[in-house]
């Protein structure tokens, strides 16, 4: 019996503002705890919330950024209920007329073959406020609290229930995480809360309506929303096909078990009686706004991954694997306007190649490259004009990540790592391999193809990697010849 | 459709509202006096009129975003009746 998936998600994007969205304490992440809690914050009686305009020009980037209708009036609405880590006993949200409305978001799944692309739709972004954070532990029998995070901006984004796997939710979740940190609005860390995924999963026969969904509360790992929606859609097949139907819940995702766990019913869910709040009068977003957030964007992924494809003659993925942080693309369009529009191919393995590993192995972003795109450019100027081959670019690479010169014209002089193209250099090497291979030189003689790349290589051994490949090949055929 | 004595105890649980047994039947009847002027008001034709959320025609203000406020822990807390650490301390919740 086959079944279809249907999966929405729910994703709360921290606004990278200086301050909160209704207060002007600071929302630098690892304070003491309370020292970032002003009134506001804390709600004590008479305090009003203030916007802050830095929250309303990152919502309206991200409209722009995915083709949303960005309102040009929304509204602030009271969500109600009662925690201690919410000291006001109501949230301040956006309900009926969000700030962003609809739009898309591209995504590429799959590898190979067997990859696709699929457009997902919003259905809508709303501006809202954070919570506090409660601690249960060590406060004998108490809860302590900490409204450090309380008024924190968030940007709520809410998709269709239009992803149909787990794999879809999450090139999803990583297309938004990448777009969002892209045109700035987000820190995107994960580890500090400042992405985190809801995810409402159902399950129906071909055909017919929609299932009963639960929803997977506070996911803040792109693994753990692979290994929590898998695990949900498992069980929920389980229990449909052994009879059972599917009550709607909210559910935890614990990653010690691999399984989730059902945190409240439908009986016990929440009734927020959203009404609009008396204290905000509606948002309004005049045209020249959204042309001052729009000048001050970033091109787009998706326009730049189109122009390095037609610009450079990149590959599809290539273009797509340089244009997955903005960071990236600007060092590689950094190398190309330093080496020229020729050396963009080079440019682009060199970028994805020799430089993400080293990143890689270090942990550091390419930001923190200690090879900057002006030196890089110098290294493949070397390679185009014959003065280097490619392995040697690679030391030459090594030694300008180690500092040990400024440019790499300047470690191919100090090191002596200059290509020896002058065949009487060369010649005499040739023949002190051929003297001392005998065996290899009568294997070749003898049609065996192998034992000349041998030779090939104890030449360049000989010259320290300096002889270029390209002429010892051709003189050793000429020596072997004659 | 007016409301029942259950809806009062559930709006009332809702709201955190402590109502007495005996307070039910005068607050529903309140309640209910209530919810017959908005259903008055829900008969009136407002074809064509915008949808309004709040009575004054101002528009949010909005401000920088600049951090204004400094830290205020300790005078903030000073009336909270248990903190510790630089936490406010409550009964044990765990949802």
């Amino acid at each position: 019996m086959t079944w279809e998936v249907v999966i929405g998600l729910e994703t709360h994007v921290q606004l990278s503002t200086r301050s909160k969205i209704f207060s002007g304490a600071s929302t630098a992440f690892g304070a003491e705890p309370n020292r970032q809690a002003c009134a506001v914050d804390m709600a004590l009686p008479g305090v009003l919330p203030v916007m802050n305009e830095g929250a309303v020009d990152r919502a309206i980037a991200f409209g722009l950024a995915i083709g949303a209708h960005v309102a040009p009036r929304s509204v602030f609405a009271r969500k109600n209920y009662f925690y201690p880590d919410l000291p006001k006993g109501y949230q301040i949200s956006q309900f009926e007329i969000p700030v962003v409305q609809g739009g898309s978001i591209a995504i590429q799944v799959g590898e190979g073959d067997k990859a696709y692309t699929k457009q997902v739709e919003l259905t809508r972004a709303h501006l809202e406020e954070d919570a506090g954070k409660s601690l249960h532990e060590d406060f004998h029998g108490m809860s302590g609290i900490d409204l450090n995070r309380a008024g924190t901006p968030l940007l709520e984004i809410v998709t269709e229930p239009v992803m149909t796997s787990s794999a879809e939710a999450v090139a999803y979740a990583r297309a938004l995480h990448a777009l969002v940190m892209w045109i700035g609005i987000c820190d995107g860390n994960m580890q500090e809360g400042s992405f985190r995924c809801d995810a409402n999963v159902s399950v129906r026969r071909p055909g017919e309506p929609l299932g009963t969904r639960r929803e997977i509360k506070n996911l803040n790992s792109f693994r753990f929303l692979q290994q929590a929606i898998d695990y949900e859609i498992r069980w929920q097949i389980e229990q449909i096909e052994d009879g059972h139907t599917i009550q709607q819940a909210t559910v935890l995702f614990d990653p010690d078990t691999g399984e989730t766990r059902m945190m409240r019913s439908k009986e016990d869910a929440h009734d927020y009686r959203y009404f609009p709040d008396p204290d905000l009068p509606p948002l309004v977003i005049e045209q020249a706004r959204i042309e001052r957030v729009k000048a001050g964007m970033p091109e787009l992924p998706a326009a730049m991954q189109a122009r390095f494809a037609a610009d450079y003659g990149l590959s599809a993925y290539d273009a797509g694997q340089l244009t997955a942080s903005l960071d990236t693309a600007r060092y590689f369009e950094a190398v190309v306007a330093a080496a020229g529009a020729a050396q963009a191919k080079p440019a682009a393995n060199w970028v994805m190649g020799e430089v993400a590993a080293r990143l890689n192995r270090e942990e550091k972003g390419i930001g923190e490259s200690p090879v900057s795109p002006a030196q890089l450019a110098g290294v493949l100027a070397r390679v185009a004009d014959n003065t280097i081959s490619n392995n040697i670019a690679r030391k030459v690479f090594e030694a300008l990540w180690n500092g040990e010169g400024a440019s790499a014209d300047a470690i191919i002089e100090a090191q002596g790592l200059k290509q020896v193209t002058d065949a009487s250099a060369i010649e005499p090497i040739i023949d002190e391999v051929l003297a001392a291979n005998p065996q290899s030189v009568a294997e070749f003689r003898a049609g065996k193809e192998k034992a000349f790349n041998a030779l090939v290589g104890q030449v360049m051994k000989a010259s320290r990697g300096k002889a270029s490949p390209a002429q010892v090949n051709e003189l050793l055929r000429k020596k072997l010849a004659g | 459709m007016p409301l029942a004595p259950d809806d009062v105890r559930k709006v009332a649980r809702l709201a955190r509202l402590a109502i007495a047994d005996d307070e039910v039947a005068p607050t529903l009847d309140t309640l209910n006096r209530t919810l017959d002027l908005i259903g008055q008001m829900q008969a009136v034709d407002t074809t064509g009129v915008e949808p309004m959320s709040h009575a004054h025609d101002v528009s949010l203000r909005l401000r920088p975003d600049a951090v204004t406020e400094p830290d205020c822990r300790d005078a903030l807390m000073a009336n909270a009746p248990a903190a510790e650490r630089g936490l406010f301390l409550v009964p044990r919740v765990i949802e």
